[in-house]
């Protein structure tokens, strides 16, 4: 009796270390898409396990972006790490320049997949997350860009025709929409938005170092001229009730637009599906304002979101399905589909050209805005950034953007200030990661 | 009386093993870490390593945000300490008086207890939204140019707010049970010595009530430090300008949302200390004090 008990055991667990051997090979995916982003996602990896019959791809949700990147290194140094893991943009830098905790796209696909020609994807995605050469290392997955949301209501009740192109002509209307009733302007993100894409927007450098791609000893340069102008005119606009500040989190900002208590909001690209579910009054969308005073032309603006980073450490074999799940969710119909369920950009051109001849921007050409205005010529600046601890130093921002709105510091200390914290944690992130 | 003394084995030992294990595994293995780490400049993914003795204590303790935090968490563990205690013992002696639908009042003071601080952190929110909430517009219609997205006091008092209303009932559940653990006889006979009310509560009650005082400021204090970190982070996040945060928040911050572990190591091992001493000072001075 005994025998065959042990018997059965040591059948038992043969067969569960035969079984895995026999089937598909499991790759992890952690990510940070909730909600809806989440099922979508979800969808992309039925699809694909379908798809073909070597790979399983296993979609793991970790929380926000900042939790996804605290599992994935805990995981790392635990050596339990997943294949693929979404990194968001602000924190790049960690995992970049970590020496060797990824296996740059580029060389992935090269190696493993079917090539790869960074010339494929659109202009304002291709180099956020390359290296200084301009390698890709990162797969660019949920990009999106900063846009103006407008009101059309409001405008009309307002006597404005179209929503501004510049800062100036914001100015102008600003008090036309006060007399209707409306706070001009809100905003979700003033690091993302008034800050990074300020620079990009208007052709400016944000960082020594050529925006810190080439070295980790490098230094901010927020303290500018036009920069400081700018959050100098945000305070006035704030105390004239021409912007709203409704906090730090994006839905309360979000919200005041959604209630019709402002009738300007700027937010992301990705946000428009979610908007056109929760508003009850017709919105369009168009370019982040520049101003005429610092800039005749204005470049295009970069990314936000984040990329997929193939995580090391993992035999051959499973890289060979990595680069093939990358090679299928960059391919035009799979970026179509992420583009029109979610809102985020397609991120190669031949996915943009499918779109296109669809007819998608006909129907909704809202949806296209964020492309365009991705797609504008590129400047010196406009590649993006890449800054350590960053997420440190975009809570150095909001603390000094708090302290200038609520009139606690003068605009001149309180860029001083961010930069000089802002250079320490650079200074500390740089001794850490050579 | 003679002492009954036991002889000598390893059988209490094997008693205290299990507990021992658990400190080791959960507090002094962890902490270890903290103070190895804290010696070290590590990428976040442990793929280099450089020993840097202090470096990691002169970069972040006394730096400007880091005195901000300790100023703010001083300030706070000291009011919510005071006003959750001195509230839930007022509302304990007064529904230690009441007679009629007694259980009633009990059960409804006791309600919050079940509420998990980041939850209560929620309700603060949905309660002070700019927007929405009922709180931030009643304090504003009675004259209170209320913004606690910008104002620091504002802030302040959105967070002590919730950390206090949430502690109440706790302190409330405790000093009732203290209350009516008074022998009856003590309290008759006051009765008779001394007709000011206050007065007997201050000379008799409440020295009578120390050891239950003294129990729920110790874990009132570690709750201040510790446990309101999920209202902090559910309401303020920190904000406006970083006036809100506390230690414990800012120690998750820069090592949880920003990957500088050898920065937080540092701050979680001088955090460790302060809160090494404040015990220290409550035992040593405060609780000679309470009679049991």
């Amino acid at each position: 009796m005994k025998k065959t008990i042990i018997k059965t055991i040591l059948a038992a667990g043969i067969a569960a270390i035969a079984i895995p051997a026999s089937a598909k090979t499991e790759l992890q995916w952690w990510h940070a898409m909730g909600g809806r982003l989440g099922e979508v996602v979800d969808e992309i990896a039925t699809n694909y396990n379908a798809s073909q019959s070597e790979y399983e791809i296993i979609p793991t949700y970790k929380g926000g972006y900042e939790d996804t990147m605290t599992a994935g290194i805990a995981a790392f140094r635990a050596k339990q790490q997943p294949h693929i893991i979404q990194i968001f943009d602000a924190g790049a830098a960690t995992i970049i320049n970590a020496p060797g905790a990824t296996i740059p796209v580029a060389d992935l696909m090269q190696e493993y997949g079917k090539g790869f020609d960074i010339e494929d994807y659109i202009e304002g995605v291709r180099y956020f997350y390359a290296d200084s050469a301009g390698k890709m290392i990162g797969m660019p997955f949920n990009a999106s860009t900063p846009l103006l949301y407008f009101n059309k209501e409001a405008f009309a009740k307002a006597g404005i025709t179209n929503p501004p192109a510049t800062w100036e002509e914001f100015e102008e209307m600003a008090p036309k929409l006060k007399a209707a009733g409306y706070t001009a302007l809100a905003q979700s993100h003033s690091p993302w938005i008034l800050s990074e894409n300020f620079h990009s927007r208007h052709n400016l450098q944000l960082a020594t170092g050529n925006n810190g791609y080439d070295s980790t000893d490098v230094e901010i340069l927020y303290n500018n001229d036009s920069m400081k102008m700018h959050w100098g005119k945000m305070k006035e606009w704030l105390d004239n009730g021409h912007y709203g500040f409704y906090g730090r989190a994006w839905g309360d900002n979000q919200d005041a637009f959604v209630q019709k208590k402002v009738a300007m909001w700027m937010g992301s690209s990705g946000s428009f599906g979610g908007l056109k579910k929760s508003t009850d009054f017709e919105f369009g969308t168009t370019f982040l304002p520049y101003w005429k005073s610092v800039i005749d032309e204005p470049k295009g603006t970069f990314i936000g979101g984040a990329a997929l980073f193939a995580m090391s450490g993992k035999p051959d074999a499973e890289y060979k399905g990595v680069a093939d799940f990358f090679s299928y969710m960059t391919n035009p119909a799979n970026q179509v589909f992420w583009h029109k369920e979610t809102g985020y950009v397609p991120i190669t051109t031949a996915a943009y050209d499918v779109a296109k001849a669809e007819g998608y921007y006909n129907e909704s050409p809202d949806a296209e805005v964020g492309i365009l205005q991705l797609s504008q010529p590129g400047g010196e600046w406009t590649k993006g950034y890449r800054l350590g601890y960053y997420v440190q130093i975009r809570d150095v921002m909001y603390s000094k953007f708090d302290d200038i709105f609520s009139g606690k510091s003068s605009v001149d200390d309180a860029f001083a200030e961010m930069e000089a914290e802002s250079n320490k944690l650079l200074a500390r992130f740089a001794a850490t990661y050579k | 009386m003679k002492r009954v003394q036991f002889e000598h084995s390893s059988i209490p030992y094997l008693f205290i093993a299990p507990q021992i294990v658990i400190i080791a595994v959960f507090f002094l293995w962890p902490a270890g870490q903290a103070v190895h780490q804290s010696f070290l400049l590590e990428d976040a993914f442990g793929l280099s390593s450089q020993f840097v003795w202090f470096k990691n204590y002169t970069d972040t303790i006394g730096d400007a945000s880091w005195l901000q935090a300790a100023w703010f968490t001083a300030v706070f563990s000291a009011l919510v300490t005071f006003l959750s205690l001195g509230i839930a013992l007022l509302l304990a002696v007064k529904a230690n008086e009441v007679i009629r639908g007694a259980r009633a009042y009990r059960t409804t003071l006791m309600w919050a207890y079940a509420i998990a601080p980041p939850v209560a952190g929620l309700m603060g929110n949905l309660m002070f939204h700019p927007l929405i909430g009922d709180l931030y517009k009643f304090l504003n219609a009675i004259g209170w140019d209320f913004n606690h997205k910008l104002d620091s006091f504002d802030a302040g008092f959105v967070v002590v707010l919730i950390a206090v209303w949430k502690q109440v009932s706790v302190n409330f559940i405790f000093f009732l049970s203290g209350l009516q653990g008074i022998s009856k006889a003590v309290n008759e006979a006051a009765l008779m010595d001394c007709k000011s009310p206050t007065r007997r509560f201050w000379t008799i009650t409440f020295p009578l009530l120390a050891p239950t005082t003294f129990f729920l400021m110790v874990i009132n204090i570690t709750y201040a430090f510790f446990e309101t970190f999920g209202i902090i982070d559910t309401t303020t996040g920190g904000a406006p300008g970083g006036s809100t945060n506390t230690l414990v928040y800012k120690v998750f911050q820069d090592g949880f949302r920003g990957a500088d572990l050898g920065g937080s190591s540092a701050q979680s091992v001088v955090l460790m200390v302060i809160v090494l001493v404040l015990t220290v000072i409550q035992f040593r001075f405060i609780e000679r004090k309470v009679h049991y």
